[in-house]
């Protein structure tokens, strides 16, 4: 359940496993009091009922501890949220745009690429714009989602810390092939990442003067 | 409540054979009897239910293995469209409030009718026309809306499919619904029976109320919102297209100032009825009654102000995103006052599992999942996680389906004998029941682990790691139509063939049982006096303190 390298996993799971141990709790003891207490009352058993009309400190308590829980989870929630807005002022930066149905990457030197490539252990601030409709830029293995609109500067970032390829889905219904827009991002250590990218954009720059008129926007 | 003052020694004409000045079919199309007119839309509400069930289930069926199965890509995003669209419009949103409120709204609080019951034959009406417009725009050239029921712009103004259609249907039976609202809040305000104040009211009642605030302060922002759309299909005038100039992000958020308090339309008369059973088979008085009945206007209040937690990924500011999602944490509160006053409704009682009891306890049991994983999504960095996966779609079903839906079964179960003086076989129910909890269940939880794993939603076709929790929802939906049927099979046999039931066939203590079943025209010969709250069973304890 939880593989995949990001430097959210740990924030985002966490949470998760918080809210999870919290609920589970509750859930049981929930259940287990109505179980219990069907069983026990049962009217063949117990045919007498004790009308009860309420109990002012119960009420207190489960007022009381329900806030108490529910405020500590906002605060995990929001820390770990605040984590994501802020990027580091070294992040590579990466423009990526979505339209029906498919994903493209740019980098700060021109080269576009299919597919997301990044060095291991370095942030990546990626860039989102639409030409069309709203997409949703998320990468699950990373735990993390933006919305792509357009016309707005959406953007989100990342340390992916683990080589790999992992999925870019996009997760805002965008009509007939909304479920085909896939894409991968591929996580290289920094060298490698280093000459994959010296090598895609050699090519960038043959092609470039081959073909004066076709630049590469942005 | 003086049970001597209102059983009658010669039963009236019920109000299903009364004779008026029509005839035939318009006898029940033109009637203002709240009883009725709230049947009227019990047929109508479950005619779209097994629609959007048909739906479901071939989207289900679709899913079951990856790659195509039965339909094309823009079959399935018809589908489930058309599905979210029919099951809340034409089912959850009326399926509490204008089936079982009108129909015993009136009763519970010892009135003859609705404080408007023509407006009231009026809002059946439209909702109906909108149902008939909802199921010509599926047939008309263009095809079917394909834009989810949420119809985000900028791709609700661009498809070529029959969005207009779709959203004048939105629009009109939107009217249906603040109609009733009105009506509901008129009438508990206005015709209470001498003696019945406030905090007398049950708890049904007060879910009502709460509910039709709701309905009349928040319908509207959507009809406009749903009219602004159409403008700027027909016109171009550029309101939330970017590409005219207008903001996507602005139809959200008024969508969602919308269709957020919607849910609680949709919750709180479930709830409603879940407070109304649980005493009846405990045979004991409600626990915390001011608590359950204050905790209805407090969500009410709160769920209306956290719309934007349906947005905690399109770029809000900073302080849009903890303020909503702190209110949607807190709006947990109220919902776990009424669990825990349910549970502890049954400690002491004297408890007998009858159909609706069943259904009633599930409906906590499911509530509480849903519940639990909607405070998981409001938690901000759990919810850039799963926002927009299968993850959500499990949780509000467990919600909308396993509360509400189950609400409604509970509420069928419960009053059927009041509203047709028949009893259906308890037994085949309380089969039915559980083989619907198994299939629920088997239908949606594998859909929290696979949106967790990131299966996004809305999705055609999906990765293969996922086909395990699709292959197993599939089955689940099967085994889930079965009770259905079993459940829908037994009541129909019932209408035809039942046993007799009396006018108080659970011993219940609320006025709907003081009086003879099916109803008369104006339910009570004379008003009744109301001297005591709705839920007391002492005499049970006195009478057995007597026997020993």
């Amino acid at each position: 359940m939880f593989s995949g390298g990001s430097n959210f996993i740990k924030d985002v799971d966490g949470v998760f496993l918080f809210i999870l141990a919290i609920s589970l709790v509750l859930l049981l003891l929930i259940t287990f009091l109505m179980v219990f207490f069907v069983i026990k009352y049962n009217r063949k058993k117990n045919p007498q009922p004790k009308n009860i009309s309420g109990n002012i400190w119960l009420e207190v308590l489960w007022t009381v501890i329900p806030t108490v829980l529910v405020l500590g989870m906002f605060y995990y929630g929001w820390v770990g949220y605040k984590k994501m807005k802020d990027v580091p002022s070294n992040a590579m930066i990466v423009k990526v745009t979505a339209q029906m149905w498919l994903w493209e990457f740019f980098y700060s030197n021109g080269l576009k690429t299919d597919t997301l490539y990044v060095p291991q252990n370095k942030a990546v601030k990626a860039e989102l714009s639409s030409k069309d409709v709203n997409h949703s830029f998320y990468i699950p293995a990373f735990r993390i989602k933006k919305d792509v609109i357009p016309l707005k500067d959406n953007y989100l970032w990342f340390i992916a810390d683990q080589v790999g390829s992992y999925d870019i889905a996009c997760a805002e219904y965008c009509g007939l092939k909304h479920s085909y827009m896939y894409s991968k991002v591929v996580v290289m250590p920094e060298d490698e990442f280093n000459n994959w990218f010296t090598e895609a954009s050699k090519k960038i720059i043959q092609k470039d003067s081959s073909n004066v008129n076709k630049t590469f926007v942005k | 409540m003086n049970d001597h003052t209102m059983t009658t020694v010669h039963p009236e004409m019920s109000f299903l054979n009364i004779k008026s000045k029509h005839k035939g079919i318009l006898a029940w199309i033109l009637s203002t009897d709240h009883k009725r007119i709230g049947i009227l839309y019990l047929i109508t509400m479950l005619i779209f239910f097994s629609v959007g069930v048909l739906f479901g289930f071939l989207m289900r069926l679709e899913l079951i293995a990856p790659g195509k199965t039965i339909v094309e890509p823009q079959t399935y995003n018809s589908l489930f469209t058309v599905h979210g669209v029919v099951m809340i419009f034409l089912f959850i949103i009326p399926g509490l409030p204008a089936v079982f409120g009108n129909f015993f709204l009136p009763i519970l609080i010892g009135a003859k009718d609705v404080a408007f019951p023509r407006l009231n034959l009026l809002s059946w009406w439209l909702f109906v026309t909108g149902g008939i417009l909802a199921v010509i725009s599926l047939f008309l050239p263009g095809g079917p809306a394909d834009t989810g029921w949420t119809f985000y712009v900028p791709y609700s103004v661009r498809t070529s499919t029959n969005v207009i259609i779709a959203l004048i249907a939105a629009f009109v039976i939107g009217f249906s619904s603040i109609l009733t609202g009105l009506n509901f809040v008129t009438t508990i305000h206005r015709l209470r029976a001498p003696g019945m104040s406030w905090f007398k009211l049950p708890l049904f009642t007060w879910s009502l109320y709460a509910t039709g605030w709701v309905q009349v302060l928040a319908t509207p922002i959507v009809g406009i919102t749903l009219l602004l759309v159409i403008i700027e299909r027909w016109f171009g005038v550029g309101i939330f297209d970017p590409s005219l100039g207008g903001d996507p992000i602005l139809y959200q958020h008024l969508f969602w100032i919308y269709s957020h308090p919607a849910v609680y339309i949709m919750i709180l008369p479930a709830m409603g009825v879940i407070s109304e059973i649980i005493p009846v088979f405990a045979r004991r008085t409600i626990f915390g009654y001011k608590f359950i009945a204050f905790s209805s206007i407090a969500i009410a209040l709160f769920g209306s102000l956290v719309w934007a937690h349906h947005m905690f990924t399109v770029g809000m500011s900073d302080t849009a995103q903890w303020i909503f999602s702190l209110l949607t944490f807190l709006v947990a509160i109220p919902s776990a006052i009424k669990v825990f006053n349910w549970v502890a409704t049954l400690y002491k009682g004297s408890i007998d599992l009858e159909p609706p009891m069943i259904f009633a306890l599930a409906f906590i049991f499911q509530f509480a999942i849903g519940g639990f994983t909607g405070i998981m999504q409001s938690s901000l960095a759990l919810n850039i996680h799963i926002h927009d996966t299968s993850f959500v779609v499990a949780h509000f079903h467990y919600t909308m389906f396993g509360g509400t839906g189950f609400g409604v079964f509970a509420a069928l179960h419960y009053w059927f004998p009041k509203m047709f003086g028949k009893m259906y076989n308890r037994k085949v129910a309380k089969y039915a029941a559980s083989i619907m909890i198994l299939g629920f269940h088997t239908l949606y939880f594998p859909l929290f682990v696979a949106g967790y794993l990131g299966m996004p939603r809305r999705y055609y076709d999906y990765l293969p790691e996922f086909h395990i929790y699709h292959f197993i929802s599939t089955i689940g939906s099967w085994i889930l139509i079965v009770g259905l049927i079993i459940m829908f099979a037994n009541l129909i046999i019932a209408l035809k063939k039942g046993a007799k039931a009396g006018s108080n066939p659970w011993g219940g203590e609320t006025l709907e049982w003081k009086i003879q079943s099916p109803p008369a025209l104006e339910n009570f010969e004379t008003i009744p006096q109301i001297t005591t709250g709705p839920y007391d069973y002492s005499k049970y304890e006195v009478e057995m303190e007597k026997v020993k």
